[in-house]
């Protein structure tokens, strides 16, 4: 072979390679993109149903229940619109609290409840998830619009 | 008045910086001695202020002057002494404050350590230095000010971030902040070599010592801040791909090419553009790095709206510097001229495949970091991008570039035959693959990832004791090999030692959550943990509830356990402090989750066994020796004026 064709070759395999590396880097990506709605959105069948996403808002007052096991929490993510019924069973966040922002990651089950696998509060106590104040926003956005 | 001498300080230290910054760069251009040796005592004087500054901060809080504001919504007093004073740069400012003094503090031991360069070359290192330290005073001057009084003053402060109350965060940002500044070093050298023309090979090896340097107290820092993760968030992870993490992790892998690719341009004369370019690059992620974490736009993207001028300047600074350095590098970069050619089996080629592959890992991790502030930013819809992701697109990447690690350093420069490199690696390579797939079957579950772990492990390890016993039959002996060698080797070894503790931890731990009652049994991994209750306890700045937890093997007493639950005054706040029973073999780990009655009898337990885990960062603490040890060999510090790359050059790293 001749250095020049060596010298295409390789270049050849190396933009195989990259181009390998990239289509794989895209389509974990694609696939593990976790995207975020708000009970609202839920309500109107804007979620998916076969995918994780995360939702956001307000644990509602005194929905906190606990099942007898201990360790199994029901409680209701609100965005002062419309609200949903959240199961997770585990340790909750330090600062998972009635009226206070929370954000949670799971599926929805067949019977409209929210089976989440991750509760997220921040580590700070003056301070709301983004995304559970994104929630709110949008929900007061909406009954502006709709008080109009 | 002590908060307006550190005010005072940091305006004589900016008015230094630029001197520093205008008259040697202006100088080296036209070949004036005068100005040029103005560099040296400028960046001297530069950090005699920013350290006043910086002390008179650290007065401010040690008093607790809660009319500075930067201390009033930071420190407390009843917060412990030595908090107080890290308490100094656990804020925006403070935090810019420290960035500052490094910068300057490396900028002085430039100045001190480089007594054998040419004038002009010290001159625009010095000068760029004196430019990035002109940009951070004038951030911290005009917007982020740690010295603005609060009128009238507060009657006490907000406390500290319970979390950040712990001593791995006292030491986790300035190690972090050594590296991302030493990577200023790196830059300014490269900028100063761009604007000379003068890339040689003498270039990379007065870049390089720095560059090593600031790669292992990145590193330092990047671990204590896992450790600090794992022990103190109290859920027993180490690493969760948060873009905080993140932030410090892209830098290092840019610094980590650089330091490869540097190793060539110093050998062999090649690669000079790629070196130049990798050089910037880290330096831009660091300055990314900084900014990521401490400006607020990772909690959200408005942060920048609500405070315009800090967005609108870090902006500017990163378009000024990113985009400066690459404008003149495409200006300069083709004037450079290539060195020695090498065939695509040579040390060169496998370490340019080593530089693709962590570049390319690099990019899925800016990609998993930018992209959902990119949307979010432009009012496409909040995403988030979770480990999955980056678990499955970071391990299949970094697999092949830990198999080249173990070839790598044992190829020749220029090229190597293949079938050579078969004979001698071929028991390496059977031994190494039949410890990964035996190996899991002694422990619980058949894992296709540990096999992986544990396969590279292995042969990490036994190509390094090949590399020491060829240099040892060539008649070298273990104390006259240089420093180098034996940095890269510990280091290379470090590696191995880590992942083999990643590969256990990540696939054999287990964890339990349990409702435990006074006296309740729990049995994991052969150990029986008995719950005693908990007991009221007061700290200096908080109440908690102290758990006991009775922890047994085969009926003898392993360790008496205190998980608390503390509440902390000021800010109400509550926390989780873990209690773990480390050895060298694995970690007991038990946090308290939260009271399930109201007498507080009975409590949600988390419970976990982490086999090996202490081997992720010992193996890390390995890789940091031994990027100390690199940086001193001698060969840094004589015949530094040599410029030729030696062409036969055949050994080291």
């Amino acid at each position: 072979m001749k250095s020049r064709h060596k010298k295409l070759l390789v270049i050849v395999l190396a933009l195989a390679g990259i181009g390998i590396a990239a289509a794989l880097i895209l389509n974990a990506f694609q696939s593990n993109l976790v995207f975020f709605f708000s009970p609202t959105q839920v309500a109107n069948g804007e979620a998916p149903t076969d995918r994780a996403f995360r939702i956001g808002g307000l644990v509602e007052e005194g929905s906190i229940k606990r099942d007898p096991d201990g360790l199994t929490v029901r409680f209701v993510v609100t965005d002062t619109a419309k609200s949903m019924n959240v199961i997770y069973k585990g340790i909750l966040p330090d600062l998972f609290k009635e009226g206070k922002g929370v954000v949670a990651e799971g599926k929805q089950g067949a019977d409209g409840v929210f089976v989440s696998t991750q509760v997220l509060a921040k580590h700070d106590e003056n301070y709301m998830p983004p995304e559970a104040a994104h929630a709110l926003e949008q929900a007061q956005k909406a009954q502006e619009t709709l008080a109009k | 008045m002590i908060p307006e001498l550190g005010h005072f300080a940091l305006i004589i230290a900016l008015l230094l910086a630029l001197t520093q910054a205008i008259l040697p760069l202006y100088g080296a251009q036209r070949g004036n001695l005068t100005l040029m040796a103005v560099a040296r005592p400028a960046a001297q004087g530069q950090f005699i202020f920013t350290v006043l500054a910086f002390f008179c901060l650290a007065y401010s809080f040690l008093t607790n002057d809660f009319s500075v504001e930067n201390v009033a919504r930071n420190s407390f007093s009843q917060l412990p002494e030595v908090y107080r004073i890290t308490a100094t740069w656990g804020s925006h400012e403070g935090s810019l404050l420290l960035w500052v003094v490094i910068l300057a503090f490396w900028t002085t031991a430039v100045s001190v350590f480089s007594r054998r360069l040419p004038e002009d070359m010290v001159a625009r290192v010095l000068g760029v230095m004196g430019l990035i330290s002109v940009g951070f005073l004038a951030f911290l001057l005009t917007t982020s000010n740690p010295f603005d009084r609060l009128l009238p003053a507060a009657l006490d402060g907000r406390d500290m971030n319970p979390l950040l109350q712990d001593w791995g965060m006292i030491i986790h940002p300035p190690m972090l902040y050594m590296g991302y500044v030493g990577f200023a070093v790196a830059f300014a050298f490269a900028i100063a070599a761009l604007i000379s023309g003068r890339l040689d090979a003498a270039w990379a090896r007065w870049s390089r010592p720095w560059t090593t340097v600031a790669w292992a107290f990145l590193t330092f820092g990047i671990v204590l801040g896992s450790w600090w993760a794992y022990r103190e968030l109290g859920w027993g992870g180490w690493w969760f791909w948060d873009p905080t993490e993140n932030a410090s992790f892209m830098p290092w892998l840019a610094g980590t090419a650089l330091l490869h690719s540097l190793a060539v341009t110093e050998k062999r004369g090649t690669f000079k553009a790629w070196t130049v370019l990798l050089a910037l690059t880290a330096f831009s992620l660091s300055l990314l790095g900084t900014f990521l974490v401490r400006s607020g736009v990772l909690s959200s993207v408005h942060a920048f709206a609500t405070d315009p001028a800090r967005g609108a300047f870090i902006l500017a600074f990163l378009a000024v510097v990113i985009g400066g350095s690459l404008a003149l590098y495409a200006w300069r970069a083709p004037k450079m001229l290539t060195g020695g050619g090498f065939t695509w089996f040579s040390r060169e080629a496998l370490l340019l495949g080593n530089n693709v592959i962590l570049l390319a890992a690099l990019g899925s991790v800016l990609l998993g970091t930018l992209y959902p502030l990119l949307m979010d930013a432009l009012g496409m819809g909040k995403i988030s991008v979770g480990p999955p992701y980056f678990n499955a697109v970071f391990v299949p990447l970094m697999a092949p570039a830990l198999f080249l690690m173990g070839i790598g350093p044992l190829t020749r420069w220029k090229g190597d035959s293949i079938p050579g490199m078969f004979a001698r690696l071929k028991w390496a390579l059977v031994i190494s693959l039949a410890t990964g797939l035996l190996l899991p079957l002694t422990l619980e579950g058949y894992k296709p990832w540990a096999v992986l772990g544990f396969t590279l492990a292995m042969w990490i390890l036994l190509t390094v004791l090949i590399g020491f016993r060829e240099r040892l039959a060539h008649g070298a002996r273990l104390t006259s090999l240089p420093r180098a060698f034996w940095g890269m080797q510990l280091a290379h070894l470090g590696m191995a030692w880590g992942i083999a503790g990643i590969a256990l931890v990540a696939n054999y731990q287990e964890e339990r959550d349990v409702r435990m009652n006074v006296g309740d049994h729990a049995v994991m991994a052969g150990y029986t943990f008995t719950f005693k209750g908990t007991t009221e306890h007061l700290g200096p700045n908080y109440r908690a509830a102290k758990g006991t937890i009775e922890v047994t093997r085969d009926g003898k007493l392993v360790a008496t356990m205190h998980p608390e639950k503390r509440i902390y005054n000021a800010s109400g706040m509550p926390m989780t402090e873990a209690a773990i029973h480390p050895n060298f073999f694995r970690d007991v780990y038990v946090a308290l989750g939260e009271p399930l009655d109201e007498q507080a009898q009975t409590w949600a337990v988390r419970l976990f066994h982490k086999p090996f885990i202490n081997w992720l960062w010992l193996g890390a603490l390995l890789m940091v020796i031994g990027g100390f040890l690199a940086a001193s060999d001698r060969r840094y510090r004589i015949g530094v004026k040599t410029t030729a790359p030696a062409g036969a050059a055949t050994q080291g790293a």
